[in-house]
């Protein structure tokens, strides 16, 4: 075995995407993906997934609730190019076409333990107030002409988004071997791993 | 109580009556009439009704029969809540809800379907025997129907009286009148009065009295209202009547002390949160050294005192003494020294040496100083003196006394003879070594001077020789010669020997001159300003004037900080003796960061005051604080110019003390401003200094506070420059280890500037970051593979898991990028046949790799377009189309293809990709000739009748399509025009498994359209004739259509007719016409010759092209041409979107070049001119021969669909590959310059979509040339490939197609009219004259031609070895006397340029099918692909042999011209 001398180190990324907070909409889904730089390479699990449509409960909040579980192990030679987690959720319009609610990504936690990220989601806006009605009207909101767009920074300048709810996604992140290359990242302090386990609940005292 | 029982009774009265009445006559029973109006109204509220009545509780009450119910049933049935039961509510909803909840699982669809709705239906039942009870214990007969209970019956009048008494039946008005206290009282009870027991009673709230009887009559019935005074129960009034909060009096000097306000500054704690910051400036006074109003003796005086504080000063650091003794023992020691021979001295010693003899010369200069100023003060005393007695009265109180100290005259003496002697001893020494050093110097020097006299001297031996020759030469020369001479060094003068006589002289000359001479008291000047100044009466006028001036005066300072005013001094008069006291402090609380202190000094004269001079302060350190600090005094000064009439001097006055008026001296106003600026100290002696960072030199200055010396953490010594002057000043004795590291510390100041240094460092922390040095990071393999990536270097762009580890990184992977590096310099000749083409190819890689960098660094330039996908806002147009689109026929007669969704090619795998080739149809395919077994019979004429016509197999076509080594054929047809209508589909993929738009547009295979004849051949044995017959299938070329993939890629689309490449001769084939009598048909044949087909090509899915880049490039034409040339192509662009419309064009250099510079005429080589002298059009066809032969490479190949590069003739006669528009402009050159009318065609044609034509206009009629084929067509030939014109240019003009239709036929080529072709350059803009890019070509002639029969043999020879490699299993024989036969016939084919020869070389003896094929020539690769797609050796006969010969036939300018023929031959 190759275990005292690895030439990969393993990260495995369970959690779930606990939800949305989408206070105007109803009725969304979600698709992730991963998007990695080229030393990874996904070694098991689903890299893209597509979640089901959840409805808000008829009688309080704005939760939309997905509880859709992700699980994949990376493995990689070098750190850069960490994966990310990109997410977007469509939905009806109010003429039932699917439309594009947002765009968020956030980098997978790189230390091990529990992690809650709720990333902030947005959308691309119409160049035109015309393009805004046409597309209101005939349901054809822009859209990235690829959702991971939002994982790189490049060419972002030309784009103008608007910013529209939020995701939250739950991590349990493992790693292995990565302390054996010589890639030191520490333990999660407590005080982060509690912070980070409110979740919904601060959510609500807003 | 009787009341309540009386309405008791009545009540039940009423009910008895009532239900009695029902059961007589229900229809007039009240309840009835309710009940039914219930039922009527809300049939459901009744059932629940009833149901609640049968509920147990109630059923059991209520009961028909029975009798009448009693008072409390009745106040019940009354008072009952005839809202649903909760319990019994809640169970229906659950019931209802679990039906629900099974009806939703019966819709899932779930197993146990039927058992849940058997429980469902046994639920049902349950509820209809519930509704079975309801019926049967209704007490009102409710199954009948309502009508049996209405009774119609007439109103009924009830008189006013009448109504009243009824209504007092029901009602009750509370009388006005006060109730009597008994009745409110229990009986027998006496009101009492708790106030007149003496118990407090609160005061009751006011109630109006008609109220609280309205009040009391009504509750009367109830006893417990009333209290023991027989009135209602009231607490006590609960309002208060003073308020509890303590008056405020608004009486502005009592207020109270502790409620008083205090003022506090509002405090800015943003810039800096503890800011409380306090600057002292202290103004003790200020001295003038200069002032107008001196008079000339204040002048004097000034000067005087200046002399005096100087001595002071001397005298008080005593320099010279402590030099002196300083000086003694060293000179003791070198004395010593010099007399035991200097050579042992060690190096210590030596430098001791030097620095004494140093130190010596400082003393010796600071004995002469003093001295001087000595001399000075007596003689400024003198002057001043001499001036008091000339004026006559005295303006300054100055007073010298000069002290005498006698000395011991004979110690004196000796002393005085020693040092002379030491002196001279080292003056000797001195000069000795002096002269040492010169003396090297000279002999060098003069080393030197004879090499060069030496060659001088050689030189004008030289010129002697010359002389003879040429005298005029000599004499230039010698000129020339004249000047060296005098620029050589001189001769250098020997250095003199110290004459060591008069040293000694020297030195006691020197002595006394600057010393005392021994025995000299020794003087001591003492100044007092004692004197008297002469009072003002006794003065003469100008004087009185002056001193008046002095007093009208005053002065103050303003003190600025950062700028602004923030105090003044107060004014203070001017003094006689020109000081001024202020003795004054200010404290500054301040906020912002200090910048800059400055004090202003403003001389006040009466009302108008003038600012005098500026004295900045430096901001103090924050060590400085109050209390620690000396007064400094701060010169400053004025340029301002003044004059007075009286005795004042002035200022920027020359003025002079002689008694001549020379020796001017020109003085301006100045003085001294003692002051002192420090931080404060605030309560236990906290300095209210800001901290080091927040100082503004840490800001400005950041990067030098963070240098080498607050490094290594001595933060705290900011003022080095003061430290040092201190130890200079104090003279630190540098041995004494004491102050060994304050010496340590200074030698790092004096070394580093540390207070400012010059230099600038950037990034200075940088080492700090690197995470290797450089030297591991250029050396780590593992480093460099990330870093070749990172630059997306093209062979590790997309290279996958970089290894970890060092020692995980192979050789291997550098090797190709390393070979590639190292075949810049080295030329691989195997590929490439000659080496020429091997330079040309090298050369186009890079450019080619230049490109690509270019577009790679514009491929990360982004428009929103690339990341955001938008819907285009619809225009009117488009919306009605689309509502024009709802009334079409659903099924349309002639459907529409429709747009098939464009997939990015990014998702793509291996075999995702498909080519669908659709073979329709094809015309013309060459009929075999009529095979008659007598050989030596000729081809008998077809003429002969239909009879053989329709007996005569003419041919049976199948069409093969080849691409990546992927075969497929279509069915076979019958006749020379078959119709298959078939669909291929073929795999594609792409290279490296890469579906990068970059790499699909790289994709260099071909679509091979081969176009086969199917022969059988049977063979009976004659022997038994008739029983077994072998059969066996040829297929014999007939021609091919290729297609290059970049091109389907690009268009995505083909669709068209073609004409078959069919070879110049077909052994066994004729192209001559059927003569059909359906003449019809011959019309349109006749207008085109050869072989043609209708294809239909696509992907599946449809990839979306890559798009060209934008980048904008630089141009170096006119800016007004750039606009223009916009605006032209995107009118074009907004009103014929579909026709091509080019103005500017990318050359190789990439540069922005307005097209018409590419057209000039250019001569063609001249043999083509010379052989037809007397038939131009061959000529033209020649030329345009040639053109095609240039191998033709997209440039969408080449710089991977980045771009359109057009180069200039010349360069794409040297790279000899190029695009259709470089052949385009090559023909149209040469055409030009043969006199012939030729335009650039831009348009798109099939199959290769935005091309480039020529048109040409000759014998009245116009003619349209491809030029990568060398094709010509008319005008209106069907076949032409040209589709679309979009715009015509020539050397002066672009005209853009506006006319209806695009299609050549259709057009009107008159170039002349505005409104059918838009001319570029008009009226309004004239042509500005450009010049063209081209620059002639002069063609190469012929080379030897041995040179080109090497190439030929090799490619024979690797073809041969390329048809063996394909048969594996078979012997490939070759047949060589076919093989001379056909390389014999080969350059006659050349010669007519593939037209019809004739057929001589045919072999009778065998089967023979074979065909010559025609290429031009770049690379041998794509002749085998040719090769290989023609399928010749493919015949699988035992005794096939094959022919195979190549000619390459030369043209000008390397331009090759390669026949292949190949033939296979069975013997029969």
């Amino acid at each position: 075995m190759a275990t005292s001398n690895p030439s990969v180190f393993l990260l495995t990324v369970n959690g779930q995407i606990e939800g949305a907070n989408f206070p105007e909409y109803d009725d969304l889904y979600c698709k992730y993906c991963f998007v990695y730089g080229h030393d990874w390479a996904p070694t098991t699990g689903l890299e893209e997934g597509i979640t089901q449509i959840t409805r808000k409960n008829s009688q309080s909040s704005h939760r939309l609730i997905w509880n859709f579980p992700l699980e994949t192990t990376f493995k990689s030679t070098n750190p850069s190019g960490w994966p990310q987690l990109v997410v977007s959720v469509y939905g009806p319009d109010a003429f039932g076409n699917d439309v594009v609610r947002g765009y968020g990504a956030t980098h997978v936690p790189f230390t091990p333990g529990q992690h809650t990220r709720t990333i902030p989601m947005f959308v691309p806006e119409p160049t035109w107030r015309l393009q805004k009605f046409t597309g209101w009207l005939l349901g054809r909101r822009p859209e990235y002409t690829d959702p991971k767009v939002v994982a790189q920074g490049e060419g972002r300048e030309v784009t103008r988004v608007r910013s529209q709810g939020f995701v939250t996604v739950s991590f349990h992140i493992m790693t292995k071997d990565m302390k054996k290359m010589g890639y030191d990242i520490g333990p999660s302090s407590p005080a982060n791993t509690a912070s980070v386990t409110s979740g919904w609940s601060t959510e609500e005292q807003q | 109580s009787s009341q309540p029982q009386s309405l008791d009774d009545f009540v039940k009265r009423r009910l008895e009556e009532r239900l009695r009445a029902a059961r007589v006559n229900p229809a007039s029973s009240f309840f009835f009439l309710f009940f039914i109006r219930l039922e009527l109204r809300w049939k459901s509220f009744m059932y629940k009704l009833i149901s609640i009545i049968h509920l147990p509780s109630y059923t059991l009450k209520i009961q028909v029969g029975k009798g009448l119910p009693n008072a409390e049933e009745a106040y019940n049935f009354f008072t009952f809540n005839f809202e649903p039961d909760p319990p019994d509510e809640s169970e229906r909803s659950s019931v209802k809800r679990q039906k629900q909840r099974k009806i939703a699982d019966r819709d899932e669809g779930r197993g146990d379907e039927a058992e849940e709705q058997e429980e469902a239906e046994a639920d049902e039942d349950n509820e209809e025997e519930h509704e079975n009870q309801v019926t049967s214990i209704d007490l009102f007969v409710i199954d009948q129907s309502p009508q049996d209970f209405l009774e119609v019956k007439k109103a009924v009048y009830v008189g006013y009286q009448n109504l009243i008494q009824r209504e007092n039946e029901q009602l009750f008005t509370p009388s006005f009148r006060t109730v009597p206290t008994s009745v409110k009282l229990p009986e027998n009870m006496k009101p009492r009065y708790l106030e007149d027991e003496g118990l407090y009673v609160g005061e009751r709230p006011h109630v109006s009295l008609t109220n609280e009887n309205i009040l009391e009559n009504r509750i009367l019935k109830m006893e417990e209202w009333f209290g023991d005074d027989g009135r209602i129960m009231a607490l006590p009034d609960p309002i208060k009547e003073s308020s509890t909060r303590p008056p405020l009096f608004h009486m502005e000097e009592d207020v109270d002390p502790s409620l008083q306000t205090v003022y506090r500054k509002v405090r800015h704690t943003r810039s800096d949160p503890e800011g409380d910051y306090q600057l002292d400036v202290d103004v003790s006074g200020l001295i003038f050294s200069h002032h107008p109003l001196f008079s000339r003796e204040h002048v004097l005086g000034a000067r005087l005192a200046q002399l005096y504080d100087q001595y002071l000063t001397r005298q008080h650091n005593n320099l010279t003494g402590h030099l002196t003794d300083k000086v003694n023992p060293t000179r003791q020691l070198s004395v010593h020294g010099k007399i035991h021979g200097g050579q042992s001295l060690t190096q210590a010693m030596q430098q001791r040496f030097s620095e004494y003899s140093l130190e010596i010369r400082y003393l010796f200069q600071i004995q002469e100083k003093d001295r001087t100023l000595l001399k000075n003060i007596v003689k400024v005393w003198k002057e001043l003196k001499a001036l008091r007695e000339f004026q006559k009265f005295s303006n300054t109180p100055y007073k010298l006394y000069l002290r005498r100290e006698n000395v011991d005259r004979a110690s004196d003496e000796r002393e005085h003879e020693d040092e002379i002697l030491a002196e001279v001893v080292e003056f000797e020494a001195e000069s000795e070594e002096d002269y040492q050093k010169k003396l090297t110097e000279y002999n060098k020097q003069l080393e030197e001077w004879k090499l060069w006299r030496r060659k001088q001297k050689k030189k004008k031996k030289k010129k002697k020789g010359q002389t003879h020759e040429d005298t005029e030469d000599e004499e230039q020369e010698a000129s020339e010669s004249e000047g060296p001479i005098e620029e050589g060094p001189p001769k250098p003068e020997p250095p003199e020997r110290p004459d060591f006589d008069s040293i000694e002289q020297q030195v006691r000359e020197k002595a006394s001159r600057i010393r005392r001479k021994p025995g000299e008291a020794i003087l001591i000047p003492e100044l007092s300003a004692s004197g008297n100044i002469t009072a003002s009466e006794l003065c003469p006028r100008p004087e009185i004037a002056r001193r008046q001036d002095v007093a009208r005066r005053s002065l103050f300072i303003k003190i600025l900080y950062n700028d602004k005013e923030v105090s003044r001094t107060d004014s203070r008069s001017l003094n006689t003796d020109f000081r001024v006291h202020f003795g004054q402090i200010f404290n500054l609380k301040i906020v912002h960061c200090p910048q800059s202190i400055n004090l202003q000094v403003f001389e006040e004269i009466g009302s108008s005051c003038s600012l005098l001079a500026r004295v900045f302060v430096p901001v103090p350190e924050p060590s400085v604080v109050t209390g620690n600090v000396p007064v400094e005094e701060y010169e400053f000064s004025s340029n301002q110019r003044v004059m007075f009439d009286h005795e004042g001097v002035g200022s920027d006055v020359p003025l002079s003390f002689e008694a001549d008026g020379s020796n001017k001296q020109t003085l301006l106003t100045s003085g001294k401003l003692s002051c002192c600026v420090s931080w404060g100290i605030g309560e236990d002696d906290v300095p209210l200094a800001p901290p080091v960072s927040q100082q503004p030199g840490g800001i400005h200055s950041g990067l030098d506070r963070l240098d080498a010396v607050t490094y290594i953490g001595a933060s705290g010594l900011y003022d080095m420059k003061k430290i040092g002057e201190w130890a200079t000043q104090s003279r630190l004795d540098p041995n004494d280890p004491k102050n060994a590291s304050i010496m340590q510390l200074l030698k790092v100041a004096s070394s580093g500037e540390v207070t400012a240094p010059e230099y600038f460092r950037l990034e200075h922390l940088q080492e700090e970051f690197n995470f290797v040095t450089d030297e591991e990071l250029e050396r780590s393999k593992r480093f460099r593979l990330l870093r070749l990536r990172n630059r997306e270097v093209a062979e590790f762009r997309n290279y996958k898991c970089v290894p970890a580890l060092e020692r995980e990184v192979t050789d291997k992977v550098f090797q190709e990028y390393e070979k590639r590096l190292k075949e810049g310099e080295i030329i691989d000749t195997k590929e490439h046949l000659d080496s020429h083409r091997a330079l040309v190819a090298k050369y186009l890689q890079k450019i080619r790799e230049s490109v690509i960098n270019r577009f790679l660094l514009a491929k990360h330039h982004y428009v929103l377009s690339d990341l955001v996908i938008e819907e285009e806002i619809p225009s009117i147009g488009i919306l009605g189309l689309n509502l024009f689109k709802l009334a079409e026929p659903k099924r349309p007669l002639k459907p529409q293809r429709k747009e098939r969704k464009k997939v990015t090619a990014q998702n793509l795998s291996d075999g995702d990709i498909k080519l669908l080739i659709n073979i329709i149809r094809a015309f013309d395919i060459p009929i075999r000739r009529p095979q008659s077994n007598k050989p030596g019979q000729a081809p008998q004429s077809a003429i002969q009748g239909s009879d053989w016509f329709l007996n005569q197999v003419q041919v049976r076509p199948f069409v093969e399509v080849s691409f990546q080594r992927t075969v497929l054929q279509t069915t076979t047809a019958d006749g020379p025009n078959p119709c298959w209508n078939e669909e291929l589909q073929l795999p594609f993929s792409a290279p490296n498994g890469d579906y990068s738009n970059a790499s699909l547009q790289s994709v260099k295979d071909e679509v091979f359209i081969n176009m086969f004849d199917e022969v059988v051949h049977e063979t009976g044995n004659d022997k038994d004739r008739g029983k077994s017959i072998h059969t066996w299938v040829e297929k014999h070329w007939l021609g091919s259509v290729k297609i290059p993939f970049s091109t389907i890629y690009s268009q995505s689309r083909i669709d068209g007719t073609f004409k078959v490449n069919t070879p110049a001769v077909l052994l066994g084939y004729s192209k001559e016409r059927s003569h059909g009598a359906n003449g019809g048909y011959d019309i349109m044949r006749s207008l085109s010759e050869g072989t043609f087909i209708t294809l239909f090509i696509t992907m599946e899915p449809q990839l979306v092209p890559g798009e060209t880049i934008r980048e904008k490039f630089d141009s170096q034409e006119d800016e007004h041409l750039l606009q223009a040339s916009e605006r032209f192509e995107r009118e074009a662009a907004q009103g014929y979107p579909d026709r091509p419309c080019i103005t500017t064009v990318i050359d190789l250099n990439g540069k922005t070049v307005f097209i018409t510079r590419f057209i000039r005429p250019l001569n063609p080589p001249q043999e083509f001119l010379d052989a037809f002298p007397n038939n131009p059009q061959e000529a033209t066809a020649l030329v345009a021969r040639f053109v095609s032969l240039i191998p033709s490479l997209p440039d969408r190949v080449s710089f991977s669909g980045a771009c359109d590069l057009w180069s200039t003739c010349d360069q794409f006669l040297t790279l000899l590959a190029g695009d259709e528009e470089e052949h385009a402009v090559l023909l149209c050159n040469y055409f030009l310059s043969m006199d012939k009318k030729a335009w650039l065609i831009i348009g798109t044609a099939i199959p290769e979509g935005p091309t480039t034509y020529v048109l040409t206009y000759e014998q009245s009629r116009y003619l349209i040339w491809n030029p990568s084929s060398g094709q010509y067509y008319g005008q209106y030939d069907t076949f032409c490939p040209l589709q679309t014109i979009g715009c015509l240019v020539n050397a002066d003009n672009v005209w853009f197609n506006v006319q209806e239709y695009t299609t050549p036929m259709r057009l009107s080529f008159d170039i002349t009219k505005a409104n059918l072709w838009k001319p570029f350059f008009s009226r309004s803009f004239s042509h500005p004259g450009l010049s063209s890019v081209q620059v002639s070509v002069q063609s190469s002639c012929l080379k030897n031609h041995t040179f080109h029969l090497i190439p030929s043999c090799r490619i024979e020879k690797i073809l041969k070895e390329k048809v063996m490699e394909w048969r594996p299993r078979h012997p490939t024989r070759w047949n060589r006397y076919c093989t001379t036969t056909l390389k014999q016939f080969l350059p006659k084919l050349e010669m007519s340029r593939g037209q019809d020869v004739t057929e001589g070389h045919r072999h009778d003896l065998k089967r023979i099918s074979g065909f010559p094929l025609h290429l031009p020539f770049c690379e041998i690769r794509p002749i085998i692909e040719a090769v290989y797609s023609t399928g010749v050796h493919s015949v699988q006969v035992s005794n096939v042999e094959f022919a195979l010969a190549v000619y390459v036939h030369p043209y000008p300018n390397n331009v090759l011209s390669v026949w292949v023929y190949l033939a296979s031959l069975v013997r029969t």
